[in-house]
């Protein structure tokens, strides 16, 4: 039995993680995106560890960030991860702003007001 | 750690829209500080992997050279609402992160650039930088440090050369309200600038 924990440490352990890839297949994924696994869909038998804890830690609501602090895990790795449950449809992704453009002043106004509510 | 307030961890599950602000500047400035302060979260921390930012090509080969290296990320969160929260991520400024933060910078809020007046210079690369980007919205605050010479406001816009539009603040990082003021008057400017861009176009 190997040490888990040299384990962990080598540098080949995401690559394998992720089954070789180093991109996740789909863009639409961010540090923010707010993540929650499907409750109707339990993972197959052939699921990784990893996938698991993801999904298990996504019983409900958080970030890809936080998900990734609480696991321990590279967010590179926690978005090819989560890419690929949310193509499985085992989670759900509720995403903040597109890449390319900018929240727009409406949204700004609610962000302003919940701030000054809390200040 | 993994165990620890979980139960609190979560966000309630009426929330659909999250949006982040984000906190750059120089090291030791004050970033983790100031997420701390205002984040209803313990802060936590992430690895980021990045291509560092300015590789040069490998003509022989004509490959480009790729370095890839993690950098530690501290966030926190806001549930401002029913429906929204709010993440705060704190980045290094300097130049060979700029892949990092210029990534986390995109669909922003706006960017709160947090400078120490007795190093200065340290923010020099990272106004520059966002100044060439144009698109997204920030702001200058100046951390107080004890100690530290008083400058004015005038002295300081100066001395960082900045544009007269960029709004300039002072806040000590450690302190909740002034941390949290910070962040208004950023979301304040990214707000105006939305609007007048509304106008425009
Ligand atoms: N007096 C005073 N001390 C501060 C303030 N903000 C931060 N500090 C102290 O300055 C030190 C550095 O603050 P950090 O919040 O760790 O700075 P940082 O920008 O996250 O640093 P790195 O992540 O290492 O780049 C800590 O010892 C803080 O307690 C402030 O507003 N006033
Ligand atoms: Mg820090």
């Amino acid at each position: 039995m190997s040490d888990p924990q040299e384990y962990r440490d080598s540098p080949l352990r995401p690559y394998v993680l992720t089954g070789g890839r180093s991109r996740p297949t789909r863009n639409t994924l961010r540090v923010d995106t707010l993540l929650l696994a499907n409750p109707d869909k339990p993972l197959p038998v052939s699921a990784s560890r990893q996938e698991r804890a993801l999904l298990t830690m996504c019983t409900r609501l958080l970030s890809l960030a936080e998900a990734a602090a609480h696991l321990e895990l590279p967010v590179s790795i926690v978005t090819i991860l989560a890419s690929d449950l949310v193509d499985s449809g085992h989670l759900q992704a509720r995403s903040g702003i597109p890449a390319a453009s900018s929240p727009d002043p409406s949204l700004l106004e609610e962000v302003l007001h919940g701030l000054r509510k809390l200040r | 750690m993994v165990s620890a307030n979980s139960a609190d961890r979560y966000l309630p599950h009426t929330v659909q829209q999250p949006v982040k602000i984000l906190i750059v500047g120089a090291f030791g400035v004050g970033k983790t500080t100031l997420v701390g302060s205002v984040s209803e979260i313990r802060p936590l921390r992430t690895e980021e992997t990045m291509t560092e930012a300015g590789a040069g090509v490998d003509s022989l080969a004509g490959l480009p050279e790729k370095r890839t290296t993690t950098v530690a990320m501290d966030f926190g969160r806001i549930t401002l609402n029913e429906r929204l929260v709010l993440y705060l991520f704190g980045a290094p400024g300097q130049r060979r992160f700029w892949n990092l933060w210029e990534g986390l910078a995109e669909g922003a809020v706006g960017v709160l650039v947090l400078v120490d007046t007795r190093r200065l210079e340290d923010s020099f690369e990272v106004l520059d930088q966002l100044e060439l980007r144009g698109d997204t919205p920030f702001i200058v605050a100046v951390n107080r440090f004890p100690d530290t010479q008083h400058y004015s406001e005038q002295e300081l816009r100066q001395a960082m050369d900045l544009l007269p539009e960029t709004p300039i603040v002072e806040c000590d990082a450690r302190d909740r309200t002034e941390a949290m003021d910070a962040l208004i008057a950023l979301v304040q400017h990214a707000t105006e600038l939305s609007r007048a861009r509304k106008v425009a176009s």
